[in-house]
């Protein structure tokens, strides 16, 4: 049982990590391959205020979230200029410069060996310590991120991202400023990442940076392809089926020296049939 | 009076003049027909006068008012708007979306906080009668015929309130009963007072709607006037119709 929760909490976190990214990649059409590094900025934030400074989880989280939409906006100054190929390669770029800070950046993060014992939260009182409360916990947060991302997708400025998305060039011509669209989009997707970090870092109670590399944001927008561009309830789709396939795979019975690499070939010709037979994903409407 | 103009405009491509010292004046509320042989400018006039490609040397002055060096998003709040001779629609969106996106709030801290609104609704549906696509509303832009969107780009046009409307070849590829629905437009728009500025072949249209002309030739001024005694002028004939 407990290992059921287990799951599904890992599907909260990963579900709140794919509503983010699908704001961006999905609605706005920027191929952001940097989503590990908010993720990764809410968990260490999170972590050092609780770990260090004896904070409450809470207040942590808020100012994780602070942090990451703050190391977004920086970031997003200078990614808004691109569109297409080189968001993409410029997004990994950054993706790939927070990862080594969070490798070298030893007097704070601890580098490699990462920060341990980091405590579960307190809410007035009352410690979420067992995994179920800490699964209702999480999915509290998945619904609110739900519905916060159903909000902006529904509303105005939801409509020109998409727009934005289909030609940011004749957008324009009616009077938007499309960078401030791009901008805000990535900075709001960034603080929801850190929501999901702060999840994670309490929960597993030791983050170190190999969570947070390249790996993990390809993972990410993997949910967001699989699950439906555009799509919210394909996110949560995408990330509950991504969560759960390496368990189905455990009854295909792979001989254990080799399992842990067919399954990763196994995410490869899913995405590569999926591509090839239906690039909308499987509950979305739009294709990159 | 003049609502637009422009002073030695040039827009190189790569040391390629496009337009090469251009200097003309657009008359308020008049419907004015750009024409000239391909390669001649008229398209990277229109790009140029919305914003959408900067000008690499001139000045442009709207009401009076110099444009500096200023992109497509501001150009807007001078009340020009365009279509493109591509249709650049928001493909993966329905028919209603196209305009409603051009209706709502732009700032984006209000647009976040702009949920329904009936006006803008409402403003839709009459542009869509209005060119016949109402019945298509749901459908995606992506989805439509060439006429029936370039229809709809045109309708987006028209939803932006502009006052000054750069039309890029609006009838081009049209049938029969859509050109009826193009001059319609246009003419609303003259009555309205507005000001179109029209990329056009087919001089019978022009002849049609166009009060004044302006031909272009290899990115310079050829000629400039009211529509017949232009469109009967040597220089003009030789240059354009070959005759």
């Amino acid at each position: 049982m407990d290992y059921f929760i287990h799951l599904a909490i890992l599907f909260a976190i990963y579900g709140i990590l794919g509503l983010s990214l699908n704001l961006v990649v999905g609605y706005t059409g920027l191929l952001s391959v940097a989503e590990a590094a908010f993720y990764g900025v809410g968990a260490y934030v999170t972590a050092l205020l609780l770990v260090n400074a004896g904070w409450n989880f809470f207040a942590a989280m808020g100012v994780a979230v602070i942090a990451s939409a703050a190391v977004a906006l920086v970031i997003g100054l200078v990614l808004s200029r691109f569109g297409g190929d080189y968001y993409a390669l410029a997004s990994l770029g950054f993706g790939v410069i927070i990862y080594s800070i969070f490798l070298n950046w030893q007097a704070v993060t601890n580098g490699p060996l990462g920060i341990p014992a980091i405590p579960r939260p307190d809410f007035f009182g009352y410690v979420i310590g067992d995994e179920a409360s800490y699964l209702v916990m999480s999915l509290v947060f998945l619904l609110l991120v739900y519905v916060v991302s159903r909000f902006i997708v529904r509303s105005s400025f939801g409509r020109a991202i998409r727009a934005i998305r289909e030609d940011e060039a004749a957008i324009q011509v009616f009077g938007y400023r499309a960078i401030n669209y791009k901008l805000l989009i990535f900075v709001i997707g960034a603080g929801i990442a850190a929501i999901a970090g702060a999840l994670y870092a309490s929960y597993i109670t030791y983050i170190d940076p190999s969570t947070f590399s390249v790996n993990e944001s390809i993972f990410v927008l993997a949910i967001v392809i699989l699950g439906g561009l555009a799509s919210l309830r394909g996110s949560l789709f995408g990330a509950a089926f991504l969560v759960l396939l390496p368990e189905l795979l455990r009854f295909v019975g792979f001989p254990d020296t080799i399992a842990a690499q067919m399954r990763q070939a196994v995410y490869g010709v899913l995405l590569v049939v999926l591509m090839l037979y239906r690039p909308e994903g499987l509950t979305g409407e739009y294709r990159l | 009076m003049l609502i637009l103009e422009t002073k030695d405009l040039s827009k190189r491509y790569d040391g390629v003049a496009a337009l090469d010292g251009l200097s003309l004046g657009i008359e308020a509320g008049a419907v004015t027909a750009v024409i000239g042989p391909n390669g001649s400018g008229k398209s990277t006039l229109v790009n140029v006068l919305s914003g959408v490609a900067p000008k690499t040397g001139g000045r442009i002055a709207v009401s009076g008012v110099a444009l500096g060096r200023i992109t497509a998003s501001d150009v807007a709040a001078y009340g020009i708007t365009r279509t493109f001779q591509e249709v650049r629609l928001f493909n993966q969106m329905n028919v209603m979306e196209n305009l409603l996106v051009v209706l709502t709030e732009k700032n984006v801290f209000g647009a976040i906080l702009e949920r329904h609104a009936e006006k803008h609704a409402r403003r839709a549906e009459e542009l869509l009668r209005k060119v016949n696509l109402w019945e298509k509303r749901s459908e995606l832009a992506g989805g439509l015929s060439y006429g029936q969107r370039k229809l709809l780009e045109i309708a987006r046009a028209l939803a932006s309130g502009a006052d000054i409307y750069l039309f890029d070849e609006p009838f081009a590829g049209l049938f029969p009963e859509m050109v009826k629905i193009v001059e319609g437009v246009l003419v609303e728009l003259r009555r309205e007072g507005k000001t179109v500025v029209l990329i056009e072949h087919n001089m019978d249209l022009i002849r049609a709607l166009a009060d004044r002309v302006v031909v272009l030739d290899g990115g310079k001024l050829l000629a400039e006037g009211a529509t017949a005694a232009t469109l009967g002028r040597r220089e003009v004939l030789e240059a354009y119709l070959g005759e």
